[in-house]
């Protein structure tokens, strides 16, 4: 059984800075639990009800008010400010694609329609894959992600991804994959009976070989 | 004279003077008496509180042993499960229903009712001097509008389809059309139940309401009423401004399940993630509404048992008003990953961050609450204790899904169900063992049994940390919620040891809670005989017999203090209760503030 507190490995460009938020805000939580919690403790066995003991009749002191208020007020706007920055490299501030892709959810599964031979997306040379996306590593892959039905969640857990398929939507999602290798895909939002088969593989090309795997594809899907 | 007129004329010449026997069924069912709805309310929703558990430990057979024959499986239907020859195996779709219905019963239909159905009726009257609620009629009608409300939803596992299946936050366009579930009828009734019970919510918060604004006895100031009451007043004006979205938001929805309307459903021209915001600003305002009474019940047990007074009472109000406050404006950090604009997923961040410091405020107030006092450790204290304890985590573990990058990994995972339960569990639950075995003696007469009651404490304790704090990890592993065979994905396949940790934990922790349930029956017929003030406490429920009689106060109390004077060198013993007369200065008329006679007011 795993009881760490450390997340798992991931491999994309912006997955350090999020991991490091997490690790930031896992310091400060962890320092202020045992500090709270060591203190209640300790108050319970010291002052714990004896013959005599008389409780000190006191109502309170506005220093210590003011004190953790501002304390907490600060400690908590920092982690925004620090968490504004990466959130907007994550969501908001797109970069230039290296491949782009549609990656459409439906009950159950994910279809990915890449831009064929010509690069360019809805020309009669797109060619698609069902539960697969295929990407080159150090490159920016550019996800327009929609749905057919209902809710879904593209989530990429090794990418530090998640982002809600919404019908009637094309949502943006971007990232770029820093080692060739086999990731997961998940749904992560409840979407009806088969909600927890909608999986897939991640496959993360040099991008030679994706080369090579996108154009034999574009060939076998020729009409 | 009609019995309107003559309730009048009765109620006009004092009301509480000459109460003669009510028929039985005046008494114990279709009462007027806040004690007995608050009763009524505590036995219904503890009866949910059983059932929530049941459906949990159904679900942690699924997650512990995923697809493994369910022991007793056999009986249920085959709807429900799929007969094998080594017997039944759940199917999603029923396991989809329980973590829908586990959830919204657990939520709507037991911590709710028992926060405010129960503490509301039975502390608010009591704690600022009045005979009864505001309207003692539509007190009632609140009570039987949530029992039909209970009906149709329990009613929803033995339709066609099943129980609703789209989670209790119900997104559509899952919600919107029995063709993404196969659930038609039980999505419906689902709806309809809340719709009804929401009505029953508001009812019960109008009176409220007028009740501590218009009832308080003389001397009752705003700054002289107990936390309790303080947190279920605010409590009740959250409840008055959200419900409406929400019943609006269910109509909206059951329209577009039954009359093809398109609010919510995109292939006809809805928003999606209309329902997600209207169903936010509603469910967020609602996280307060379970927590604040939690807080206001913590603070009085940790103030009586430490024989203390509480640690910056104008703060702790303060800190409930500010919740009241922001909680209307952080709904969107439940939809970080929803396809909501992402700057406004900054804004949200920022406000959800600032709400932090209020419930630090109440923390760091209630250890200096306990710092320097003389802690009595008996079971309600342990209970209290064990609140901020968890809370303590509960609300860190928050800062995590605050954040929104470190969100866009931990959304929708096993993290944010540890989160919840550390809250609402390691919370309000807490606080509500808390509220009950300290209110026991005044509700029944009676003490609950001690002994008992700790080895409750010390079990629950334990397996409950056990069953949740293991779902961090589980959630930091990047395992989904509301999943049906975690298996399914290569990655969360070596979890399995934990989740069957996790499971064998949680029929544990369900199986101690029989402890607590023999103990408060036991109680009620065998327990100790309880004084008028078994735990020497400053507040008015105290100064009036247990089981206080119709009518509550013999004669209109008035106060002189506030609720907290404990170990106060003005008084001998170390408790000062509200209405004992300061020495020296003996009660003058012209001393007590503007005596305000309270209307008794029939419906």
């Amino acid at each position: 059984m795993n009881w760490s507190w450390m997340l798992p490995p991931s491999f994309s460009t912006v997955s350090g800075d999020i991991d490091g938020i997490y690790y930031v805000i896992l310091w400060i939580t962890g320092i202020t639990f045992f500090i709270t919690e060591g203190l209640l403790f300790y108050f319970i066995f010291k002052y714990r009800h004896k013959e005599g003991r008389k409780a000190t009749y006191d109502h309170g002191s506005t220093k210590m008010e003011i004190a953790w208020t501002m304390v907490p007020l600060v400690i908590v706007l920092w982690i925004g400010v620090v968490s504004k920055g990466v959130w907007d490299t994550v969501k908001v501030d797109v970069p230039p694609a290296g491949l782009e892709v549609i990656v459409t959810g439906k009950q159950f599964e994910w279809n990915v329609t890449y831009p064929g031979p010509d690069g360019a997306l809805g020309t009669s040379d797109d060619f698609e894959t069902l539960n697969e996306l295929h990407a080159p590593v150090d490159q920016p892959v550019v996800i327009t992600l929609r749905s057919d039905d209902v809710l879904h969640s593209f989530f990429l857990p090794e990418m530090r991804i998640k982002q809600d398929a919404v019908p009637g939507q094309d949502i943006t999602v971007w990232f770029e994959a820093i080692q060739p290798g086999d990731y997961t895909i998940g749904c992560a939002e409840l979407c009806g009976i088969g909600h927890t088969t909608m999986g897939g593989t991640l496959t993360v090309y040099t991008a030679a070989d994706f080369q090579a795997w996108s154009s034999s594809q574009a060939q076998q899907q020729q009409p | 004279m009609s019995t309107i007129e003559q309730e009048m004329v009765h109620a006009a010449e004092g009301g509480h003077h000459d109460h003669h026997e009510l028929p039985f069924i005046r008494k114990y069912i279709f009462s007027t008496d806040h004690k007995m709805i608050a009763k009524q309310f505590m036995f219904v929703s503890l009866f949910f509180l059983v059932i929530g558990g049941l459906l949990a430990t159904m679900m942690r057979w699924q997650l512990g042993y995923p697809s493994q024959p369910m022991p007793g499986g056999m009986l249920l239907p085959d709807a429900m499960m799929a007969p094998t020859p080594n017997g039944a195996i759940m199917l999603p779709e029923f396991y989809n229903s329980l973590v829908t219905m586990h959830g919204t019963i657990m939520i709507f239909f037991a911590i709710m009712p028992l926060l405010v159905g129960l503490f509301g009726n039975l502390l608010i009257p009591l704690q600022i001097g009045a005979e009864d609620m505001a309207f003692p009629r539509l007190n009632m009608i609140s009570f039987w509008l949530a029992v039909p409300a209970g009906i149709l939803m329990l009613s929803s596992f033995a339709v066609e389809g099943g129980a609703a299946g789209a989670g209790w936050t119900s997104y559509a366009p899952l919600s919107a059309s029995g063709e993404w579930t196969g659930v038609y009828l039980g999505q419906q009734l689902w709806l309809a139940s809340l719709t009804i019970l929401g009505f029953s919510s508001l009812v019960g918060a109008v009176n409220y309401i007028t009740t501590v604004i218009n009832m308080r006895a003389p001397g009752m100031t705003w700054f002289r009423m107990p936390l309790a009451t303080w947190a279920l007043f605010i409590t009740a004006i959250l409840i008055l401004l959200a419900i409406p979205v929400l019943a609006g938001a269910l109509i909206m929805l059951l329209f577009d399940q039954t009359l093809g309307t398109g609010f919510f459903r995109p292939e006809v021209g809805g928003e999606p993630l209309l329902w997600q915001h209207l169903f936010w600003f509603f469910g967020h305002p609602e996280v307060y509404i379970l927590i604040l009474p939690a807080m206001g019940i913590a603070s009085e047990v940790l103030s009586n048992r430490a024989r203390k007074p509480i640690f910056g009472y104008h703060s702790m109000v303060l800190a409930i008003i500010g919740i009241g406050f922001l909680g209307w404006i952080v709904w969107g950090h439940h939809m970080f990953m929803s396809g909501m604009n992402p700057l406004l997923g900054t804004s949200f961040m920022i406000s959800t961050m600032a709400i932090a410091v209020p419930s630090a405020i109440k923390t760091f107030n209630w250890l200096a609450t306990v710092w320097k006092g003389d802690l009595h450790l008996d079971s309600p204290m342990l209970y209290a204790l064990a609140f901020v304890s968890m809370f303590i985590i509960g609300g860190l573990s928050g800062i995590f899904m605050a954040s929104t990058p470190v969100d866009i990994y931990i959304h929708d995972t096993y993290f944010i169900v540890a989160h919840i339960h550390y809250v609402l569990f390691g919370g309000s639950l807490f606080a509500i063992f808390a509220g009950i075995t300290f209110w026991y003696p005044k509700m029944f007469g009676r003490m609950m049994n001690e002994n008992l009651n700790k080895l409750h404490f010390g079990l629950t304790i334990v397996l409950y940390n056990l069953v949740f704090w293991p779902m961090h990890n589980l959630g930091l592993q990047g395992m989904m919620r509301r999943i049906y065979d975690f298996t399914q994905y290569e990655y969360l396949a070596p979890l399995q040891p934990m989740n069957e940790f996790i499971s064998i934990s949680v029929f544990l922790l369900v199986a101690a809670q029989s402890i607590y349930a023999f103990n408060f029956f036991w109680s009620l017929f065998k327990g100790e005989k309880a004084s008028n003030n078994p735990w020497d406490s400053n507040t008015l429920e105290w100064t009036v017999p247990s089981p206080p009689p119709h009518g509550n106060f013999p004669e209109m109390p008035v106060v002189y203090r506030g609720p907290y004077e404990y170990s106060s060198p003005e008084s001998e013993t170390d408790f000062y209760p509200q209405t004992t007369p300061p020495p020296s200065k003996p009660p003058v008329q012209e001393l007590i503030p503007e005596p305000v006679t309270p209307t008794p007011e029939g419906f």
